[in-house]
């Protein structure tokens, strides 16, 4: 069985309340830590400096510890020859069609791929950026300390918060027993001083008299049927509504990190929204658009995931597995798996919509009906999709009539015949049967 | 003592009652057979299907109504070749400079920046680096047409996202962000 209306809102709310009351108790440090860069070791350049035009130039292709698109570059300066990387990186092609020896051995070691040219940096730019991939490897330290931190802190809160309900359960009990202990001294004093402690004369237990009150039975049997007429309407009406439906996925994809934090239109993967009738499930090789190149999240995104017991490294990698990446070859394997998305919002047979019209031509905006898509960890069912909720958007949504020449005219007509500056979708015929049930 | 049992019985009965929703599981329904369709549903399973799935490939040759076919092969020579002798099939009614915007804003700017200056938020952020600015490259819209449809280097394909009108409109546009850097 399911939720009844309002009936669970009770429990919900100790339960709430007894939650927030727990983590408002607990608190999170989180230590700041700063990485400090490096001295630049004697290569000459700045690498600082080098950094930043590592990051604007190289990084689309290179990093410093992992093959990407190119080779991985730490310590590149010590394996060639300095006034060969100045040629190398200002314009590669050149140096490949003079037949230059070092240069054909890199090329073909890197399955030919073409390096763009880089004619606009200086010699002095190209020093600072060797200086940045001269630079040892940091140790990993920082990050295990970060992660530490967190979790001893989260540890720390949930021992401190069983401490203080176990220091009030302890002080409830000695209170009670103090009572009964109070108690039974008195009785014995009393007894030694030879008073009669007064018993309660027996009266007509409070159900008999209850029964006895005609009045009283009336009313509460109405109050009950009330209650009772109001709780099953509740549950009949949810029976078959979604609503929160929050199933586990197969691959723990976070609207929060992709939607939110990183501001991605919703449309760069369910693009089929802009155009058809569904909005697609995204296929995996839109996540390899990006994600080719992001195979790790960032420290401070990794430590967000242990707050939702995620490890989103872990959840990239089951996408390279589905999708048959190998990424420490940069290659596809060509050996993929069907990821089984579980369908979550879905309306009965009986229905029809389209998210085209909705979207490109009504220009609503995702959030109308999917709710806050971009502050969720896991995707759930935000509307009820009932039709009473479809009727109460059509009813109060004015249609965007602007720009739109080829309706103008009935546009113009319909609004004097409803004596109205702006429609609403219901006076266009949004609530006609035949529009949606046929 | 009885009615102490009623009241236990009846607090567990409504225990039971309440507790059993669980939000990863899909609610009940009065009637399924109207919800659920007889023939195969959008991301559907059906026997039907050799993999069961619902999802299925076109048969092999099938073309996309309005489609024109792309020969130039996703190699350097073919990007080379693009960026020489292709050039838009769009005419002057089929150019939408808003519709390339807008697009551009959703696909591109992502990475590229709305200015097409190589500063998106997810370079902002640092997840994507060395996106260079339009202003750096020499591009032409042959050049642009190929990249949006088979990718470079760390930039994937967008052939699926965008039909081909679509792209040679959003080649347009980055075409006028160039030239405004």
């Amino acid at each position: 069985m399911k939720k009844v209306g309002n009936h669970k809102s009770f429990s919900r709310i100790f339960f709430s309340l007894a939650l927030t009351l727990s983590f408002s108790l607990s608190v999170f440090s989180q230590d700041s830590t700063s990485v400090d860069v490096a001295a630049a070791p004697a290569t000459g350049g700045n690498a600082d400096a080098g950094k930043a035009l590592f990051n604007a130039n190289c990084a689309a292709c290179h990093a410093l510890d992992k093959v990407m698109t190119g080779p991985a570059l730490r310590g590149v300066a010590d394996k060639y020859d300095k006034e060969f990387l100045y040629k190398w990186i200002k314009n590669n092609t050149e140096l490949i069609k003079a037949g230059d020896p070092t240069a054909l051995k890199i090329y073909n070691e890197n399955g030919q791929k073409a390096m763009t040219i880089f004619p606009q940096l200086s010699n002095t730019d190209i020093d600072n950026i060797l200086a940045y991939t001269s630079q040892p490897k940091p140790e990993p330290v920082v990050a295990a300390t970060v992660v530490d931190g967190n979790g001893g802190s989260s540890n720390d809160s949930g021992i401190s918060n069983n401490v203080i309900l176990g220091a009030l359960a302890l002080v409830l009990t000695m209170l009670i027993v103090m009572l009964f202990l109070v108690n039974n001294v008195l009785t014995k004093i009393a007894k030694a001083n030879g008073i009669e402690v007064q018993k309660d004369s027996k009266s007509l237990p409070i159900w008999k008299a209850f029964i006895k009150n005609q009045f009283l039975l009336v009313v509460t049997a109405i109050l009950f049927l009330l209650f009772a007429a109001y709780f099953a309407y509740g549950y009949l009406m949810q029976v078959g509504v979604d609503q929160g439906y929050e199933p586990i996925q197969p691959i723990h994809y976070s609207h929060r990190i992709h939607a939110g934090d990183n501001g991605i239109d919703c449309k760069y993967c369910h693009s089929a929204a802009r155009v058809g009738k569904h909005s697609n499930i995204p296929s995996l090789n839109v996540c390899m658009n990006c994600h080719k190149n992001i195979s790790e999240v960032a420290e401070e995104t990794l430590a967000e995931g242990n707050e939702y017991g995620v490890n989103y490294n872990n959840e990239i990698q089951k996408l390279y597995n589905a999708v048959g990446w190998d990424k420490t070859t940069q290659t596809y394997t060509g050996k993929t798996e069907p990821v089984k998305w579980i369908r979550i919002h879905n309306l009965p047979d009986f229905v029809y919509f389209n998210h085209s019209q909705h979207v490109t031509v009504a220009g609503v905006e995702c959030q109308t009906c999917h709710g806050p898509v971009e502050e969720m960890e896991i995707m759930r069912q935000h509307s009820s999709l009932t039709m009473g909720w479809c009727i109460n958007c059509h009813r109060e949504t004015n249609v965007k009539v602007e720009d739109n020449a080829y309706y103008a005219k009935i546009h113009e007509e319909l609004s004097k015949k409803y004596g109205v500056e702006k429609l609403t979708a219901a006076q266009m015929g949004g609530l006609e049967c035949g529009k949606c049930h046929y | 003592m009885k009615s102490l049992y009623k009241i236990v019985a009846i607090a567990g009965f409504t225990f039971m009652v309440t507790s059993c929703h669980d939000d990863a599981k899909p609610n009940y329904q009065f009637f399924p057979n109207m919800y659920e369709a007889v023939p195969y549903e959008t991301y559907s399973e059906h026997e039907v299907f050799k993999n069961g799935k619902e999802g299925q490939l076109p048969a092999p040759g099938t073309i996309k109504r309005g489609f024109v076919p792309f020969e130039i092969p996703n190699t350097t020579e073919g990007y080379a070749l693009a960026k020489e002798t292709l050039k838009s099939p769009l005419d002057s009614l089929s150019r939408n400079p808003e519709n390339g915007k807008a697009l551009f804003n959703i696909y591109c700017a992502i990475c590229h920046g709305e200015k097409g200056d190589g500063k998106g938020n997810l370079v902002k952020r640092e997840k994507f680096l060395g996106v260079p600015s339009y202003k750096d490259r020499v591009i032409t819209e042959g050049s642009i047409y190929f990249v949006e449809t088979y990718g470079l280097n760390s930039m994937g394909s967008h052939a699926n996202q965008l039909t081909q009108e679509e792209r040679w409109q959003v080649a347009d546009y980055v075409l006028k962000l160039k030239s405004e850097l």
